[in-house]
């Protein structure tokens, strides 16, 4: 037997072994091409052949070589592709099985709601104060009331009932006391105020399915040259489309407030409005209270009431989420029940 | 106010129309222009089926000791009716209900239908009535029900057959509105005839309330005096002599009880009649027992008292504050609130005093008040009267008492009445524009103000506006503007935006740092609370970050877990928790930002201070089926961790830990102060295990921070730093140390000695099990070096290294593993 032949034997030997489903490939890679293997062996002894036996014999390795080569390739990755496929089937899982579902904390909904209020009136150019300085909590009777144009025998005081530390201070009863307190240091060579006041409030209320002893409010006052009770409405109605839709709308209807004249309360719709809603089809709701800032509230914060006019609202984040998620409770807003609060997530709309 | 509407109509040309739609038409413009109505509709707009019936026999039910067979005549028909009315007789009108009719039952307040009934073998086709038992409150029926059904008086012109709810005055339309305080001109009728006449076009038939006061006599038979010009504006008393007290026509009573009155008798209802027609207050005294012929109004001294009559304890009144009305030695009446029974008209009396008052508005609303007694008459006078008509009221008055008693006037007597002189208002029409965001003509405007009646003087429209006594709302040029708003219709008015120079919207530093803080925590799991910040003292400074501060207490709290201001924001988590719990919520991750309040100085407000406070409370397993639902709740390290996730995230550098045992209610071994350098931010920990035992609540992992100190350090925005490109060195650290030892102390040192080439430094094993000698521990550090400009060599690690081991065992005689 040549060289030659014994070579191509070994390719058949090799293929025969390789044809084995579960043959170890790199043993017979090792066997045949390996260092010390068959075909090297071959090779090796190739030296005392002439030289056209060599040329020949060195061919015909080559060849057996490339196609051993190439079938330990082929079976190597016929295997691995084989292994993968059994080790994929091994991690196959029950996906229906719970995820690993990490917590996502959520604003208070009515945060959510006094911080929608405030993304509103921010992007109208207003200021935002909520800080302790201009925005307290505990305030003076001075301010919470007589410069609100309540003195103190005033029949008004009996709309809200107060929380009082001592005769001169007390929790404040609105956030209408932030007017002053912005107004007296507004510069208004730069321009108009124009602010909203978030924060808490507190009556001496006792608690329960409507009334808390502890609520929200956002003030709201724009002090200029030519502020309008036109503006004022236009103003109220771009805040209630933006909390209850655009197709909703509001109407006015005369009030009283000591610090406002005209004063107005203010009702939006509960459904859409559209052209064809016949006016007796809409139920109204009344929702806040505004009106154009009494000239003496005004003068007590040092305005000349006949060069500037101004307006004020007051809007109640716990009454627009009461109405807008049809929350029957105004405590829950304060117990923090965690299914409740789960509720809101921040959808973004 | 409830305002009968075919009242009002004697006082409108040509009258209101008082149909069904038409009255519920006119409750809406009233809303829409006026103020909010309460009520709208008949007083008994469900009942039905109720005749006058005449009475022709009575006679005693054989089985019954109360009952009794009467036959009664509708006009038509005779029929039979058993009753148990013990005041029943022949020859009486009564309110028969009949069969099929509907009445609203007393005591359930349901519609019921009267059915035929067999009342101890006798039919009965009906039932006869008491005004209580067709649906008129108790608190106006002029007589009690146990008295019996209702008889009409003879002269009262009612027949057999009549509809009694039409004769009761049941059928009137009412409306009943809501008052502002400001518009106490419709607290009367007449008030409320020009309201309506302004918005409807009517106009208000003033006749009814033209007898003039001028046109009485003066008499000497009575005096009024007022002792200070700061008790009242004017009194006025008048003189009716030798009257017939008896009860008033039915006219004059269904008017005050579908008002809301109950009639009294001639004289007093009378009084009330007038109150409601012209919302002057008014009272009446027998004036054969003041004993004198001089009412004073002054002050009450020390030491008086109003009788209250009989066995009844007298009020106490307050000297020097409360006004009253003297006779003698006598206080006959508390002004404007009460009245001493001894002095009021009964069915003996013969001559009558009235008196009209101006008192003190303030006054008598601090008496109101004070005495917890609240009148018709007060409620007017604090609102404020029609300081013009005091007079012509008290002449209406008169006048009725006279005619419905069979009296006579003798005359009158006033003190007072100096200086009632009429408001009067200069606007423009360009600032009634300019404010209304309008642009309304002068007629237009004039116009308005004219349908109010107020008199307007216009020049060029400059509009001089005389602003007629009732109206005490209108002193200002902004009231009118107001009143051209309203009657012109908000709902006309133009919407706009304000225009002119637009100003840029921003927060300011401190809002951003709020804000940022929530956000984060909302991402680190946390639900936002807001709690309520009244809490009992003990709660109000139980977690207090730092020293103690006076608590701010309330001066008259609502109850008694609600009486002082926060000083700590865990304290109301801790309610949140106790409140999840009971209901079997057992995962709780909250976060609160929120004041809380430092009383350090009681004369000025307090230090109110931006706070953020959370509590952990169960597991914060992302999925437990994984992991067991025990080595996923929370402790020490979850809270910490996420607090220092925060302080990382929200800019607060350098923050070191100390272990804190002070914090009373905090676990001592397990809390825990925060500082970033010297500053002392705040703390974190486990709740007293004694504290939430007694409570029952399980284990509670809370922190509080100061957040006015987190803002004004967190200042520095993210400094970005290229990435360095030159590969990192790590070297495992493994120390055996005493188990005393804290990990902020190894840190200070590998941080002090090692050199600038240490990024990081990650500690990752604590081990105190099998092979750790007593009283010792092993603590594991895995430190980073990493060169910013180039390559680190071996060498330099090797070294930094070297130092850190070296320093650790020098310092701590640590053993290096």
């Amino acid at each position: 037997m040549t060289l030659a032949e014994e070579l191509k034997g070994f390719l058949k030997e090799a293929e025969g072994q390789l044809s084995q489903p579960d043959v170890d490939v790199e043993a017979v890679r090792v066997a045949f091409l390996g260092k010390k293997g068959k075909i090297t062996g071959v090779l090796k002894s190739m030296k005392d052949l002439s030289v056209d036996e060599k040329k020949e014999v060195g061919q015909v390795g080559n060849q057996v070589r490339t196609a051993i080569q190439e079938k330990i390739e082929e079976k190597k990755a016929e295997q691995e592709a084989k292994a993968l496929e059994e080790k994929l089937a091994s991690e196959t899982l029950d996906v229906t099985l719970p995820g690993s579902k990490p917590k996502i904390g959520s604003a208070h909904v009515l945060q959510q709601i006094m911080d929608e209020i405030e993304a509103h009136f921010l992007g109208l150019g207003y200021q935002i104060i909520d800080d302790p300085t201009d925005s307290p909590e505990v305030e003076t009777d001075e301010y919470n009331f007589e410069r609100e144009n309540l003195p103190k025998d005033h029949p008004a005081r009996d709309m809200q009932d107060t929380f009082y530390i001592t005769p001169e201070i007390l929790l404040r009863t609105q956030t209408s006391p932030v007017q002053s307190r912005v107004l007296e240091k507004h510069d208004f060579s730069k321009g108009p105020l124009k602010m909203i006041a978030p924060g808490k409030v507190y009556r001496r209320d006792t608690d329960d399915a409507t009334h808390s002893h502890q609520f929200h409010q956002v003030e709201g006052l724009v002090v200029g040259k030519n502020i309008t009770m036109a503006d004022l409405k236009g103003t109220l109605l771009s805040i209630m489309q933006e909390l209850f839709g655009e197709k909703h709308q509001i109407r006015l209807r005369p009030s009283y407030f000591p610090f406002t004249e005209p004063s107005v309360e203010v009702d939006v719709s509960w459904d859409e409005v559209t052209p064809d809603t016949k006016p007796e089809d809409i139920k109204w709701i009344e929702v806040l209270g505004a009106g154009m800032t009494h000239p003496n509230v005004l003068k007590m914060d040092g305005l000349d009431p006949e060069e500037y006019t101004a307006f004020a609202f007051g809007l109640g984040p716990d009454r627009f989420a009461m109405l807008k998620y049809g929350v029957e409770d105004i405590r829950q807003f304060y117990l923090n029940d965690v299914r409740f609060l789960d509720q809101f997530n921040e959808r973004g709309n | 106010m409830k305002t009968n509407l075919n009242w009002l109509n004697d006082y409108l040309t040509p009258g209101l129309d008082v149909s069904e739609q038409a009255v519920l038409d006119l409750a809406q413009q009233i809303e829409l222009t006026a103020v909010e109505v309460e009520e709208v509709g008949q007083a008994a707009a469900k009942q039905s089926g109720l005749v006058v019936v005449k009475v022709e026999e009575v006679k005693d039910h054989q089985d019954s000791d109360h009952l009794h067979i009467t036959q009664v005549f509708d006009g038509k028909e005779h029929i039979q009716i058993v009753t148990g009315a013990p005041n029943v007789a022949e020859g009486q009108l009564v309110i028969l209900a009949t069969v099929g009719s509907k009445i609203v039952d007393r005591e359930s307040g349901e519609l019921v239908k009267i059915r035929k009934a067999k009342l101890r073998g006798e039919v009965s086709y009906g039932m006869l009535s008491a005004l209580q038992e067709i649906g008129l409150p108790d608190a106006v029926c002029p007589q009690p029900i146990e008295d019996g059904i209702y008889v009409f008086d003879e002269k009262s012109g009612v027949k057999p057959g009549d509809d009694a709810l039409e004769v009761l005055g049941l059928k009137d339309a009412m409306i009943d509105t809501d008052l502002t305080p400001n518009r106490a001109d419709l607290l009367s009728l007449r008030g409320m005839a020009y309201e309506m006449a302004a918005m409807t076009g009517n106009k208000v038939n003033e006749a009814p309330f033209e007898e003039k006061a001028s046109a009485l006599p003066a008499t000497d038979k009575i005096q009024a005096e007022i002792t200070a010009d700061t008790l009242a504006t004017g009194l006025a008393l008048s003189l009716v002599e030798n009257v017939t007290v008896a009860p008033s026509d039915l006219k004059v009573q269904r008017r005050l009880w579908t008002s809301g009155i109950k009639p009294k008798n001639n004289v007093m209802d009378a009084l009330h009649y007038w109150l409601l027609a012209t919302g002057q207050p008014l009272a009446a005294f027998d004036a054969d027992k003041l004993g004198t012929d001089k009412i004073v109004v002054r002050l009450a001294s020390e030491g008086e008292v109003l009788g209250q009559g009989d066995g009844e304890e007298a009020i106490a009144l307050r000297a020097g504050q409360d006004i009253v009305l003297s006779a003698g030695n006598h206080v006959i009446a508390l002004a404007g609130i009460a009245m001493n029974p001894d002095f009021a008209v009964t069915n003996e009396t013969k001559n009558v005093v009235l008196a009209a008052g101006q008192y003190n508005p303030s006054l008598i609303r601090q008496a109101a008040r004070r005495h917890g007694l609240r009148s018709e008459s007060s409620f007017r006078l604090e609102r404020g009267i029609d300081l013009q008509n005091t007079q012509n009221a008290l002449a209406n008055a008169s006048n009725e008492v006279a005619e419905d008693a069979n009296g006579s006037v003798a005359g009158l007597a006033t003190a007072g009445f100096k200086n009632i002189e009429s408001t009067v208002i200069n606007i423009t029409v360009d600032r009634i524009n300019k404010v209304l965001g309008t642009d309304l003509s002068e007629e237009t405007v004039v116009d308005l103000l004219q349908k109010l009646n107020l008199q307007v003087a216009n020049d060029n429209g400059a509009l001089t506006v005389t602003v007629p006594g009732r109206r005490t709302d209108l002193s200002i040029p902004a009231d009118l503007v107001e009143e051209v708003g309203r009657l012109y219709g908000y709902d006309n008015l133009p919407t706009a935006l304000i225009d002119g120079q637009s100003t840029a919207g921003d927060l300011t530093l401190r809002q951003k740092k709020i804000r940022a803080s929530r956000k984060i925590f909302e991402g680190l799991g946390f639900n936002q609370a807001i709690s309520y910040a009244l809490m009992s003292p003990e709660k109000a400074t139980a977690f207090n970050i730092g020293a103690d501060h006076p608590v701010l207490a309330l001066d008259y709290p609502m109850s008694s877990d609600k009486t002082t201001a926060r000083q700590n924001l865990i304290s109301g988590l801790i309610d949140d928790v106790a409140y999840n719990v009971a209901r079997s919520v057992k995962n709780i991750a909250l976060y609160e930002q929120g004041r809380v309040f430092l009383n350090d100085n009681a004369a000025v407000q307090p230090v109110e201070q931006e706070h953020l406070a959370g509590v952990l409370v169960g597991s914060i397993a992302e999925s437990t089926w994984q992991a067991g639902q025990k080595e996923r709740d929370v402790d020490f390290f979850a809270l910490k961790g996420r607090v220092e996730a925060y302080l990382e995230a929200i800019g607060v550098e350098k923050v070191t830990f100390k272990q804190a045992q002070e914090h009373q209610n905090m676990h001592p071994g397990q809390t825990a102060d925060v500082y970033t350098g010297d500053v002392y931010l705040g703390y974190l920990g486990q709740v007293h295990p004694e504290f939430v035992a007694k409570q029952k609540l399980p284990a509670i992992f809370a922190f509080e921070l100061n957040l006015e100190t987190i803002i004004s350090l967190a200042e520095k925005d993210n400094a970005y730093q290229p990435i360095s490109r030159y590969p990192q060195i790590t070297r495992d650290l493994a120390i055996l140390v005493d188990a005393t030892l804290s990990n902020q102390e190894v840190l200070d040192v590998i941080n002090e000695v090692s050199g600038k080439y240490l990024k990081d430094v990650t500690f990752f094993d604590l081990y105190t099990g099998k092979g750790t000698p007593e009283g010792k521990k092993s603590l594991a550090y895995q430190l980073t070096y990493q060169n910013q400009e180039d390559t680190l060599v071996e060498e330099a690690v090797t070294s930094d290294f070297e130092k850190v081991t070296t320093a650790l065992t020098d310092k701590f005689g640590a053993e290096i593993r």
